[in-house]
Order: C-alpha cells, then structure tokens, then sequence
C-alpha cells in the first residue's frame, strides 16, 4: 500500500485527518483560558495527571505528524518532476492559491510547531515565565500566567497570527481533499463537503487567533 | 481575421524548442482551429519553411489525437470541446495566440505539438480491461445490468484518453484518466471479478509511467472535453481501499 502513490496519499489523509482532530480538541480546550487562571490552571493540571497515558498520546501524535511531512515531502517532489518542464502560458480554472501552497503552508505550521513547543511545552523560549517552574498560589503550574505575559507582546502575537494562517491555508485546501482522497466524496455531496471545508478552516483560525488577539488588547490579564 | 500565433517549436525528441511567432493571416470564423493550422502550415510550406507538426485523426471530437494548449488550456476556451471542434468563431481580429503541446515527463515531445501519449495505452494494459472467453457473442442482457449502474458506467466511458488532464494537472497526474477506465469498469458485474487487481496495476502503471499523483485540484475535470467528473477519482479511492482487503488485489 505505502509504495502506490494513491496510499501513500491516504496516509497524508489520515494523519492529517487526525491532526485536525486534534487541533479541535485542543482548541476547546484553550477555550478555558476565557474562564481565568483557575480553569485552565486546573485544566492543564488535570491533563498531565494521566502521565502514560500522555505519553502514548505525544507518541502517537509524533508519529502520525512524521509520516505526513515524509509523505508529505516525498509527494511533492514526486510531482514536481512529473511535470518538469512549465507551459509559458497558463490559464487555471480550478485550483486554489492554497492548493498550490499546501508544501510551503505545511512546512511553516511544522517549524512553527518546533517552536510552539518549545515555548509552551518544554518552556524554554522564556524561563522567566516558564510555568512548570512558577506555581500559581495552590502550587499548580501557572499556565495563564505564561501564555497571557507571552500574548502580550508584539512579535509572539504576531507571529502565532501568521502561523494561524498557513494553517488556516492548509486546511483550506485539506479538509475537502481528504474527503476526496478517502473516497468520501460523491457528485452531490462534493460542493457542501468543499464549503463546509472551507468554512471550518476559517472558523478554527479564527477560533485560535482570538487568543494573541484578545490578550494583547489587554481584554484578558 | 488576422491572428499572431506563438507555437511550440520542437524539432524532436529531447531537443530544445521554443515559442515562435507566426503570423495567419486570412483566417475565416468558420474554420476549426485546426483548418486554420492547416492554411497556416500551406503558407509556411510555400515559402520554404518547416511546416507546424500537430496531432489529429476524427476531427470530430471522438479520437483524443488534437492535443494542443490553446492559450493555457488545454484544448482551448471552449468547455468541453476538443481543439478539432474548437472554431475560430471564438477568437477575434488580433488576437494572440499560444499554442503549446500537453506538458508531462510520461507526454516526451515527439515534435512540435505533437506528444507520445502511449503511456496511457500502457495504463490501460496493465489492467482496464474485462478478461473473457473468446468464442460466440454472447447473447445481449444475458448479464443484466440495473439502468443506474450502466449509466454510470457510460459517463465514465465517454473518456477519449486524450491526455487533457494530464496536460492541465500541475502535478501531471493521470488520476481522471485512469479513475474513469477504473470506474467505468467497476460500476459493472462484468468488470467486478477483476476490480481489486485493476484498481492496484493500473495505479502502479501511472507511478511507473513517470505520472504525479493527485493532489485534488481539479484542473482535469475543468480541462476534460467529455465532461468527466472527480466523483470517479473518490470512486477509484473507494476502489483502492477495497483492494486492500481483498484476496484478489495480484
Ligand atoms: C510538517 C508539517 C506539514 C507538512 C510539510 C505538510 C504537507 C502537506 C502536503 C504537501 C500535503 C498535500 C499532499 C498532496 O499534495 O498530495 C498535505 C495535505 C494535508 N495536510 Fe499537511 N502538512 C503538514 C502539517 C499538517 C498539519 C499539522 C495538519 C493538520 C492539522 C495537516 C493536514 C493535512 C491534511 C488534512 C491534508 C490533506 C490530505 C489529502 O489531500 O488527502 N498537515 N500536507
Ligand atoms: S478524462 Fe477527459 S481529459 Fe482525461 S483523457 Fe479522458 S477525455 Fe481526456
Ligand atoms: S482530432 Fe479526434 S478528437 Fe480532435
């Protein structure tokens, strides 16, 4: 299956299928930063509570993200070099700037993830504010604390926004094509699957972006 | 009308070509596109120059041989019309015009606008086929087919094999091309016993071939003269992971 071109894309659908699933999740979950420190201290306390089980968690994650930038990689080289030589005179009808971009768009959301990591999970972009070494006042990791100081500033705000769209791009594109790519889709069904894609890559950038933005307007301290 | 014309020279395999201009003058909007090609090529060949080499066979829309990249599209402005039906009703006084062949590494240009598209033929062999016994016909609505599914399967016979779509795919995928034989086949109790194995050899030819793969843009389905839709690349999806579970997928 993994050496056909046509599973090798199932498994970009998959996996990609599963990030979203996760970015779902975890969109939710940030929601409890509206509520205040005590929620999404509580929140985040809760969830590493599961210890293993967080583990399988980030293992499975890892590796579904691995296989989709492998693919992901391979595939876009593959086609490239199947259409070696540009037509000096192109006239597209169908295809999208995000179709287009979806190599670039992923390679961005995957540098960004590096960094996103380093900064809320592992905490060592700012120590000052690292909250697995800053305990909120009953001892909990002071989660809010370090997004909201993080929020605050220009350049983080800036650059989650900017990064929220190359993801917003990607899934633009994705939502729909994985329907396609897992056979999903029928000639009925295809234009409300492409819309209701489209519409949900919007809505979970704008889902995400709230938070640099509300913060940084200093509408959550 | 008279029409500047920027056509894809190439004088073989693996040479360099490039645009060059050509005027055509004298041309009438009844003409097809490649009427005007042929009173361009009577001119280019009375004053001693090479004329424009071009495929074409029907030129009635049925054979798939006119590929030609009219201006970025394969097979030119028109929807769902090849380039021998194309009229040049649909161009005006001045107009200039791009002409180049199907761009993909498994199309080699063998001259000037004319590809070598027998990788399809090899997709096909590997598998778009229904193996019977030779001997009598066998009697009509012996095998009896519900109305929808040989409807289905007609839609996705009409395909020409042209190569429009690989033409138009920016990855030059020949997904539409090879989902339409896979659907085709399928929708049938004829084409069932060998659909697993099908949907696997002829998938493996296109890769083989040098083909990208589909990335969902559906440029094909925009280019396609015969109409053929991207709900039968879902259907040879559909197909593929069937094969997976199946014996009968070797
Ligand atoms: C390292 C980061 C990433 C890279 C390099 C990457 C690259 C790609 C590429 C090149 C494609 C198109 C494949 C093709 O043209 O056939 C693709 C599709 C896709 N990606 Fe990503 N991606 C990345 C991260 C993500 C993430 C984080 C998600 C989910 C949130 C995601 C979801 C998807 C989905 C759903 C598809 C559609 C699969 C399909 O077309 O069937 N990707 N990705
Ligand atoms: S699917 Fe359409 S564009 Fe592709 S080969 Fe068949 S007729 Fe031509
Ligand atoms: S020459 Fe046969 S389809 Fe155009």
């Amino acid at each position: 299956m993994i050496k056909s071109s046509v599973g090798r894309k199932m498994v970009m659908a998959v996996t990609g299928a599963g990030m979203i699933f996760f970015i779902l999740v975890h969109l939710l979950g940030n929601l409890t930063l509206y509520s205040g420190p005590a929620a999404i201290n509580a929140y985040a306390y809760a969830l590493h509570r599961f210890g293993p089980l967080i583990w399988s968690f980030r293992l499975v994650m890892f590796c579904m993200f691995m296989l989709h930038l492998f693919f992901g990689i391979q595939l876009t080289l593959e086609n490239r070099a199947a259409r070696p030589q540009s037509y000096a005179v192109r006239n597209e009808r169908a295809t999208t700037f995000a179709g287009k971009s979806m190599v670039w768009s992923g390679l961005l959301i995957g540098a960004f993830l590096l960094f996103h990591l380093l900064q809320f999970t592992l905490q060592v972009i700012n120590p000052g504010i690292a909250a697995a070494s800053h305990p909120d006042p009953i001892g909990r990791p002071d989660v809010f604390t370090m997004v909201v100081l993080s929020f605050q500033r220009l350049s983080y705000a800036l650059l989650y926004i900017v990064s929220l769209t190359a993801l917003a791009l990607h899934l633009y594109h994705s939502i729909q094509s994985s329907f396609q790519t897992l056979g999903l889709n029928g000639e009925r069904t295809f234009p409300v699957v492409t819309v209701t894609g489209r519409v949900a890559a919007i809505m979970i950038f704008l889902g995400y972006a709230a938070f640099p933005i509300v913060i940084y307007m200093g509408f959550l301290r | 009308m008279d029409l500047t014309l920027y056509v894809w020279r190439q004088s073989g395999p693996g040479a360099k070509g490039r645009l060059e201009e050509i005027e055509a003058r004298g041309i009438t909007a009844d003409m097809s596109f490649l009427e005007m090609l042929d009173v361009v090529n009577e001119g280019l060949i009375k004053t001693g120059r090479e004329p424009i080499a071009f495929d074409h066979d029907c030129r009635e829309g049925i054979c798939g041989m006119c590929s030609q990249v009219i201006n970025g599209v394969p097979h030119g402005p028109q929807e769902k019309t090849t380039v021998c039906q194309l009229h040049m009703r649909r161009f005006k006084d001045g107009d200039r015009i791009y002409i180049e062949p199907w761009r993909a590494r498994a199309f080699p240009v063998i001259k000037d606008l004319i590809v070598d598209r027998s990788a399809l033929d090899r997709i096909v062999q590997a598998g778009g086929y229904v193996s019977v016994h030779t001997g009598g016909v066998p009697d009509a609505n012996a095998v009896l087919v519900p109305k929808a599914d040989a409807d289905t399967a007609m839609d996705a016979a009409e395909c020409i094999g042209c190569g429009a779509c690989v033409a138009a795919c920016p990855n030059g995928s020949a997904m539409l091309f090879t989902a339409a034989k896979v659907a085709h086949l399928a929708a049938l109790p004829q084409g069932r016993a060998e659909a697993a194995r099908r949907v696997c050899m002829m998938t493996e030819a296109m890769l083989k071939e040098g083909f990208g793969s589909c990335s969902n843009h559906y440029e094909c389905q925009a280019a396609c003269p015969k109409g053929i839709k991207v709900k039968f690349i879902a259907k040879l999806n559909r197909e593929f992971i069937k094969a997976q579970f199946s014996k009968k997928s070797e």
